[in-house]
């Protein structure tokens, strides 16, 4: 499967007992050490273990999510049905997401824009993204109101949430954009095209010239262009 | 994993947005779904035993048997299900493949069987899953030996219409086949018996005459042994050139092995008789007559055991050649130390290292003449480390030696086994058939033989939904990009029945290039073109490169999830009907601008190199040819 397991703990532990490895190593080799600190140390892992084997994760009942979003309870099913194949622990962490979305662009280097997307879908920012979480965001770029799914655009470009987007995060949006087409591209992509496209977003979308796109401006500037509007409605369809 | 590339791809899709408002052009048009299922259950009768799964877990792996279309041709209508009359056992793990994207080889089942239904079910072997891999190919490859040793038996059977330089030179080699063969190997091993005893007993000193000091044989019955020489060297050479005329390939005839001992057995006497009496050169020849003694390898054509040693000693060339070498490292070792170790004792037999050396090699391999040995107490335990470690040193490669022999000699038993039981089997076999030969023929005459049902081939099939969204997709990153892929590869001009003018088939060609391994073959195309000259960049397409993928690091683990399997079946018996229809063949361009037949991750063109249709397709491709089998790990 694609998602991590909950072995992933395993290295705390080791991390943790390394201070004891070196003596209790001499103790081993001693045939009449004790066995208590090895039991101890034993009893600790374990409850670790159990802690960390419940990072199963359950999502919410289905009523509640049919509430929370715009798919009905059939594709909330099939939906589901897909993420938990893929993840039977119930969260993806952000190196599967990069793995998974990295499997639709072999020939460039997806894992920049998966780093961002990540932090768009993961609205609490708890380094994972839950069922929950997957189908919010599914919910607001497939079933939305083109207000919403600018904002949701919105947000994902302001890297650091602060409501501006400026140009070096615009930057590297751009740069993972890019990344993702690989080198072997026609016409050939050159270190400033990025800089470019950027130049020519923010000449399209900041109207005050402050440096800085708002949510407001960047909303009005997409209402009235004709490409993106209809480029919003592309994916209907998707589910 | 293949199967997460279909969960994931609405995901993807609606991620896309994020590049919309980024965009400066319009994007492309997506594919719609012209007849939108709902997701169902579909049951799966196999044999008697029902199967359930979701229709969406089988299209996973559009090209195998039950992610296709195919699977209609088994809709049964009363019962609403699929009908296969196949074994259920092995069908399990056939569909735990399309559910877990790993395919597992059960121990237990044969391996002819398994690969039958894999070849029906229209899945490569290819596929199975790195647990079950290396069981699977030894099983394989143990069943090919088997089969083809029984080949080889077959040939044992007399052809007609053989000349006569094709029957001496299978007499030669079969001597069992007839015989006057049989008594050339026996009268051939006895003059080499003769031969051989006849070398020994010329050097053992025949008695003392009374007016003669004791002398070997060999000197006192000259003529004797000359003519006994004679003699077997006239047979030998009259085999030797009997053997020549009648090899198939008279050049390797001459470099092989046993045909090298023949002549060096019989050279020392022609040699002998072309030089003279000639004292300076007597001596040397004295020397070639020691290479006589070669003539008692001329045996191991008639021997098997002996044979098998030689290949045994071949085939362990290696750990030989370890022996060798760590033997020399030691006796050097030890041959300085005992060397400098001895050196302060007086009328030391330790005179110099290589002197040394003999005292090493003796010590080492347990010998023990006695004639070196060591006087000070340095020089004593330098001696019995020297002897304890080379215990070790030799016993240690020689297991490997032992087990090889042992593995080769029990094959060839097996295999003498085998060819013994075999006319026991078929002749019981033949007594079976006899008695249920009328029982045959009345139910022959009763017409009971059914017809095979002929799988046509598919033709004018669809691209599947799944790749044409994932080309959508690619389509409008290049767009927000103002970026087209470019192919990379030498192109070579096959596969001209691809659709032209089709909007995503560039794409699809140059999306398909950068995930095979292998150089692809397509026209040369500019993007820019087929995008309606929106782009205003179109430049015409100059020489593609090769295709080698720029982040190989980074992508080879997503590049296994979408990489295609490129393998070459050369014409396998029981598949070919089902490697045609893994092969796409080249579409006949009826099809409508929303489907092509080329996907991203699944890469199925057949190439045969001599059919290039020509905008029809072809129904049958010709099986025969080699086909290059490409089938998506999606």
């Amino acid at each position: 499967s694609l998602c991590k397991k909950p072995e992933y703990v395993q290295g705390e532990i080791i991390t943790n007992g390394s201070k004891r490895s070196l003596r209790a190593r001499l103790m081993k080799l001693l045939p009449c050490s004790g066995a208590k600190k090895p039991a101890a140390q034993t009893q600790n892992s374990v409850e670790d273990e159990l802690e960390l084997s419940a990072v199963r994760h359950r999502p919410e009942g289905l009523e509640q999510l049919e509430a929370q979003t715009r798919f009905s309870r059939k594709e909330l099913q099939i939906l589901y049905r897909g993420f938990k194949n893929e993840c039977p622990s119930g969260v993806v962490n952000e190196d599967t997401f990069k793995d998974i979305y990295s499997q639709f662009f072999p020939q460039g280097d997806a894992s920049t824009y998966a780093h961002f997307l990540f932090n768009a879908f993961d609205t609490d920012h708890n380094g994972s993204v839950s069922f929950e979480d997957f189908v919010m965001g599914l919910s607001i770029l497939l079933r939305g109101s083109v207000q919403e799914k600018l904002n949701w655009a919105f947000n994902l470009y302001d890297i650091n949430k602060d409501g501006y987007i400026t140009k070096e995060e615009m930057l590297d949006i751009m740069k993972a954009i890019y990344d993702m087409m690989g080198k072997c591209t026609y016409p050939i992509l050159k270190e400033e095209t990025p800089r470019q496209h950027v130049e020519i977003f923010f000449q399209k979308m900041d109207k005050n010239k402050d440096g800085v796109v708002t949510i407001d401006e960047f909303i009005d500037c997409c209402q009235n262009d004709e490409n993106i509007m209809r480029s919003m409605q592309l994916f209907e369809n998707v589910i | 994993m293949a199967a997460g590339v279909a969960a994931w791809l609405p995901f993807a899709r609606a991620a896309a947005i994020g590049w919309m408002p980024v965009a400066n052009l319009p994007m492309p048009v997506a594919p719609t779904e012209k007849n939108k299922r709902q997701d169902e259950l579909i049951i799966l009768n196999v044999s008697g035993r029902r199967f359930q799964t979701w229709r969406n877990t089988l299209d996973r792996y559009p090209d195998t048997l039950l992610g296709s279309s195919e699977k209609e041709f088994f809709y049964n209508e009363e019962t609403r299900e699929y009908f296969f009359d196949r074994d259920p056992d092995v069908f399990r793990s056939i569909l735990n493949f399309y559910r877990t994207g790993k395919l597992h080889y059960p121990r237990y089942e044969c391996i002819s069987a398994y690969d039958e239904e894999l070849a029906f079910f229209g899945i490569i072997p290819e596929i199975i899953s790195d647990c079950c891999y290396e069981e699977y190919k030894d099983r394989k490859r143990e069943n090919a030996e088997r089969l083809m040793d029984d080949n080889e038996d077959n040939k044992d059977c007399k052809l007609p219409n053989m000349t006569f330089r094709e029957t001496m030179w299978r007499a030669f080699e079969n001597p069992h086949t007839s015989t006057m063969a049989l008594v050339f190997y026996y009268v051939t091993g006895f003059f080499i018996a003769v031969s051989v005893i006849t070398n020994v007993v010329e050097t053992v000193p025949c008695g003392a005459t009374p007016n003669q000091k004791d002398m070997p044989c060999g000197e006192r019955y000259t003529e004797a042994f000359f003519c006994m020489d004679t003699a077997c060297v006239m047979i030998f050479t009259v085999e030797y050139l009997m053997r020549l005329f009648a090899a198939p390939s008279r050049y390797r005839f001459i470099r092989s092995v046993m045909s090298i001992i023949d002549v060096v057995a019989i050279l020392p006497y022609y040699i002998g008789l072309v030089m003279t009496n000639n004292e300076d050169v007597s001596g040397a020849f004295v020397t070639l007559r020691v290479f006589r003694v070669f003539r008692i390898f001329k045996f191991s054509r008639h021997s098997q055991g002996l044979r098998i040693l030689g290949y045994t000693l071949k085939s362990c060339a290696s750990e030989l050649g370890f022996l060798l070498f760590s033997l020399t490292m030691a006796i050097i070792i030890f041959a300085t130390v005992m060397f400098y170790a001895e050196k302060g004792s007086t009328s030391s037999k330790f005179t110099s290292i290589p002197a040394s050396f003999w005292y090493t090699i003796v010590t080492m391999t347990t010998l023990g003449y006695g004639d070196m040995v060591p006087k000070t107490i340095a020089g004593k335990i330098f001696g019995s480390i020297c002897s304890l470690s080379g215990v070790l040193v030799i016993a240690l490669p020689v297991p490997v030696i032992v087990s090889n022999f042992s593995r080769i000699y029990h094959q060839n038993q097996r295999a003498d086994k085998r060819r013994a039981q075999k006319k026991a089997r078929l002749a019981r076999m033949r007594i079976s058939k006899t008695g249920s030969s009328s029982a045959f023929l009345h139910s022959k005459r009763n017409g009971l033989l059914n017809e095979s049902l002929e799988l046509t081939v598919r033709t004018g099939k669809t691209m599947s939904l799944l790749e044409s969204q994932h080309h959508h997709l690619l389509h409008c990153l290049e767009k927000t990009t103002v970026r087209s892929y470019q192919l990379k590869g030498p192109t070579v001009g096959v596969g001209t029945g691809i659709i032209k003018n089709h909007e995503f088939m560039d794409e699809q060609l140059y999306e398909q290039s950068y995930l095979e391994t292998a150089l692809q073959s397509y026209p040369s195309r500019s993007p820019s073109l087929s995008s309606q000259g929106l782009t205003g960049t179109c430049c015409s397409r100059r020489a593609k490169k090769s295709s080698q993928l720029p982040n190989a690091s980074a992508a080879t683990s997503g590049l296994q999830e979408l990489s295609a399997i490129n393998i070459q079946c050369g014409d396998p018996p029981l598949s070919t009907s089902r490697s045609s229809l893994n092969m796409r063949p080249d579409d006949p361009p009826r099809l409508n601008c929303q489907s092509g037949q080329i996907t991203t991750a699944i890469i199925s063109i057949p190439t045969p190199p001599a059919t290039t249709p020509d905008g029809d397709g072809h129904t049958l491709p010709n099986p025969s040819v080699q086909n290059i089998v490409k089938v998506s790990a999606l």
